[in-house]
């Protein structure tokens, strides 16, 4: 073999309660070579890595480093054997500078020497074509910028084993492309690298080998020059799934919602919508794209009733059904129960599902409940129909829940997920508003979300679809809307327009000195 | 499998037990709790264990009147654990329990003086009542209100309320000492009994069971199945999830303590009117305080609260009677009903969660 092992994985199982996360995994990990971890998610990459890092200990299994049995029972086990994990959330302190940040928690003898660590950090970026500065505070900067602090950390810590958790999924495609060379760089200079991410495309830029694991078992490893993503895709999944998202044609398309001039202010007073416009039409699935942070959940907010909109704005709703030159609801200073009073049959699945949709110690049954407790005039709850709801549900969209009374926490994320658009479809809407709707589900539910979202356009409904993930975008809607700091930098035919041009859209305004996300 | 560095213990979530499990856990409880808080008898007092035991019954239940003074305490646990359990499930921390039903004993004394001889007594006992509801309602409205538009700290909050109530029993003692010099206000009507709880069924407490079991039962359906109840649940689970059903946060906040407050000070005027006739700054005695934990332990649901009342109260009992049969000082019939208590509450822990020895496999199943 060309390249040197670095760790070795031997028959690693991890178990939560009843759920096997890893069932006996073989894993080796390379110097010099880029490895990419794939697959869906829930199956147990970053359980795996965790294990490496420090963060869980193996129920059954050997890891070894450089050829010898190690022990990594915490974080500091793990950094003594050179190993570091970008976590995909950063655990950074915002008051704090990258270079204070880099040092925390070191236990190095002696007087703190903030210079000579801020002349080494700088070493470390002219090394591999990083730019930070070690003296910018964490809350001024993007998060692509947290992120190099993060990298730079545990390089900085002397690992030669970096472990990166889904590290582009708050990045730009040109972002992307930057740390793709950055770790090329590093490759070049004999570490180990490990990318956990589940897009293909990824893999196939920046990786020299694929892992594949899939529901917690290892599947096997290839050659990246010798797969493609086809190929991938059926290891991940199983089973040959087409990649393609039926996209009919719109269907009749005519306004539902209209929103003019719409301008929000957080309760800090920073403007988070800065003039936005745009036409949602019934019988179309209009995408919304835009960095993190861009202004897509306070616009979503905002037609929920949820925000506090500034002057000037109008936000017109027409139902299904209605005559065309009816006039619509102005949804603008009404609350959502006045919203809903009005009539109005408004669908929003938000992004936070436990934390605004649904109402986790519930179950199906107490969530159904939320949209329809108010109907009738006994002050008594009426279960009867949400309850036949949650049954409808549940059969239809096959959500796995021991029964209907079954507190919906506890649920898988997908299934989490299919109780809340179920409730908001059962709503019979005319315009359905839905935030990440397939973050951290599987290939298969997430299918199942697309396929619904279509149902519903062909019904004439107008569906909003705030997205992560370019490729779909492109393949699920027909009209993409760019966000970019809280502005609309452009609207796109999504059958004509290319990924490069989103992306690009998605970065517009980026250099008027916005320092937002 | 060599790994020599493996956690002695570690510790896994369980899934649901059945009932009867959960049942079992905790009744394991009560009898370990029972062997060692006689280890520790035995261990520092020389004395029979089983003797201590019985001393405790007896103290709650060994004579009639003792039996009557338990259910008497127990149902005035229960009546504020019932009154915190629709702010708790909000999770509206009201520890302000105390104050609520203080200023709801202040109004029932001050209204037993001032007409308990102008005012046929069940007139007085239904003025009494509504006046000391509308009293535990605005003590528990002022610190919803300031969470609700300014979002303040409603612990802290309520806590203050509570030293406000107490200062203000401190000076209607003052204004209504009897007899003068006494620094207490003594049996209110006592030979009139005006405004004084009526025997029911014959039973000397029989209105304090029947007023707190009625709300015990009233509280269950509220909290179950009204659409104010769900409301509350929803709040207390996620207030944004409140918002995003148009459910008016600010309203249900201020609406649940009015409630809440409002059945506190109703413990008030049972205290006064069904028990002590008198008002004191120890009226409440803590029970406010004890009652939070009478409404965890329980999940809110009213039925529990009675168990729980029940066996606070009878260790309670039970630990004064040790003290005086035995010569025990308090300290050590108090770290018997401690003990007692740890096991009972670190039971909840087993059932929620197991711990798995080193080198021992989790069942693969």
């Amino acid at each position: 073999m060309e390249h040197t092992c670095a760790i070795q994985l031997k028959n690693i199982t991890k178990r939560f309660g009843k759920v096997v996360a890893n069932d006996s995994v073989d894993l080796t990990i390379n110097r010099g070579e880029i490895l990419s971890l794939l697959g869906e998610n829930g199956s147990g990459k970053t359980t795996l890595m965790n294990m490496l890092a420090g963060i869980y200990f193996p129920d059954e299994g050997e890891i070894l480093v450089n050829g010898k049995p190690v022990t990594i029972a915490s974080p500091k086990d793990a950094f003594a054997n050179g190993i570091g994990m970008i976590h995909q959330h950063f655990k950074l302190v915002d008051v704090f500078t990258a270079a204070e940040n880099i040092v925390l928690g070191l236990e190095e003898e002696g007087k703190l020497d903030l210079k000579a660590a801020a002349a080494r950090i700088t070493d470390i970026c002219q090394r591999y074509g990083f730019s930070i500065d070690p003296n910018k505070k964490v809350y001024d900067m993007s998060v692509s910028e947290k992120q190099t602090v993060e990298i730079v950390k545990v390089l900085y810590r002397g690992a030669d084993i970096l472990i990166l958790d889904e590290p582009t999924a708050v990045l730009t495609p040109q972002e992307t492309d930057r740390l793709f060379d950055v770790m090329r760089n590093m490759k070049a200079d004999g570490k180990a690298m490990v990318i956990i991410t589940h897009k293909l495309h990824e893999v196939m830029d920046v990786s020299d080998r694929v892992a594949v694991l899939r529901k917690g078992k290892y599947i096997g490893d290839v050659a990246t020059s010798e797969t493609n993503p086809q190929a991938l895709t059926d290891m991940m999944v199983g089973h040959a799934v087409t990649l393609n998202i039926n996209r009919p044609e719109p269907k009749n398309p005519i306004p539902r919602l209209s929103v003019e001039n719409l301008t929000v202010y957080d309760a800090m007073g920073v403007k988070r919508l800065d003039n936005v416009s745009f036409t949602a039409m019934g019988g179309e699935i209009l995408g919304i794209a835009g960095i993190a942070g861009s202004g897509q959940k306070e616009l979503l907010e905002a037609i929920a009733g949820l925000q506090n909109i500034s002057a000037g704005a109008s936000i017109q709703y027409r139902a299904i059904g209605s005559p065309e030159d009816a006039p619509g609801v102005q949804l603008v200073g009404k609350t959502p129960l006045q919203i809903k009073q009005a009539g109005v049959s408004l669908a929003f699945v938000p992004e936070d599902r436990l934390g605004m949709g649904l109402v986790g110690t519930m179950g199906m049954t107490g969530n159904m409940l939320l949209r329809s407790y108010r109907k009738g005039h006994s002050i008594f709850t009426n279960r009867k129909a949400p309850r036949k709801l949650a049954e409808d549900v549940m059969e239809r969209l096959e959500v796995v829940t021991p029964n209907v009374a079954f507190p919906v926490r506890r649920l898988s994320g997908g299934n989490v997920q299919k109780v809340l658009v179920g409730r908001e479809i059962a709503q019979e809407p005319s315009v359905l508003m839905t935030a990440y709707a397939v973050r951290g589900l599987d290939i298969n539910t997430s299918y199942t979300i697309y396929n619904l979202l279509t149902e519903q356009k062909m019904q004439g409904v107008a569906v909003v679809y705030v997205g992560e993930d370019l490729d779909v975008l492109l393949e699920l809607c027909d009209r993409i809307l760019v966000l970019c700091g809280g502005q609309v930098s452009g609207v796109v035919d999504a059958r004509t327009t290319t990924k490069e041009e989103v992306g690009l859209l998605m970065t517009r305004f980026k250099k008027e000195g916005s320092k937002d996300e | 499998m060599n790994n020599k560095k493996e956690p002695l213990l570690r510790i896994a979530k369980r899934d649901l037990l059945p009932w009867y499990k959960a049942y079992g856990i905790r009744l394991a409880a009560v009898l370990v709790s029972l062997v060692v808080s006689g280890l520790f008898i035995f261990a520092v007092t020389k004395l029979n264990p089983v003797a201590v035991y019985e001393a405790i019954f007896d103290g709650a239940f060994g004579s009639p009147r003792r039996s009557w003074v338990t259910v008497r305490d127990t149902m005035m646990l229960l009546c504020i654990g019932i009154g915190l359990a629709p702010a708790f499930k909000m999770k509206f921390w009201n520890i302000g329990a105390e104050g609520q039903v203080l200023v709801g004993g202040i109004v029932t004394a001050g209204l037993m003086r001032a007409l308990g001889s102008s005012l046929p007594t069940p007139v007085l006992l239904v003025l009494m009542a509504i006046v000391s509801l509308l009293a535990g309602a605005l003590w528990g409205i002022i610190p919803a209100t300031f969470k609700a538009v300014w979002n303040t700290n409603e612990t802290l909050f309520t806590l203050m309320m509570n030293y406000v109530a107490i200062q203000l029993t401190s000076y209607c003692v003052a204004l209504w000492e009897n007899p003068f010099g006494s620094n207490t206000v003594g049996i209110i009507n006592q030979k009139t009994k005006a405004g004084w709880f009526p025997r029911v069924f014959g039973l000397e407490y029989g209105l304090n069971i029947l007023l707190v079991l009625a709300l015990t039962v009233g509280m269950f359906i509220y909290l179950k199945y009204s659409k104010q109840g769900y409301e509350i649940s929803v709040v207390g689970d996620s207030e944004r999830t409140a918002r995003y059903a148009g459910i008016n946060v600010k309203k249900v906040t201020i609406r649940t303590m009015a409630i809440s407050g409002a059945i506190c000070g109703m413990a008030g005027f049972i205290a006064v009117a069904g028990s002590s006739h008198t008002i004191s700054t120890s009226t409440a005695g803590g029970r406010g305080f004890t009652a939070i934990i009478v409404a965890w332990l329980a999940q809110f649901n009213t039925f529990v609260m009675i168990l729980i009342s029940l066996l606070l109260v009878f260790l309670q009992k039970g630990a004064i009677q040790i003290a005086s049969q035995f010569n025990l000082n308090d300290y050590a019939s108090q770290i018997i009903t401690g003990i007692i208590l740890f096991f009972i509450l670190g039971s909840e822990f087993f059932i929620n969660y197991r711990v798995i020895l080193r080198g021992r496999k989790e069942a693969a199943k």
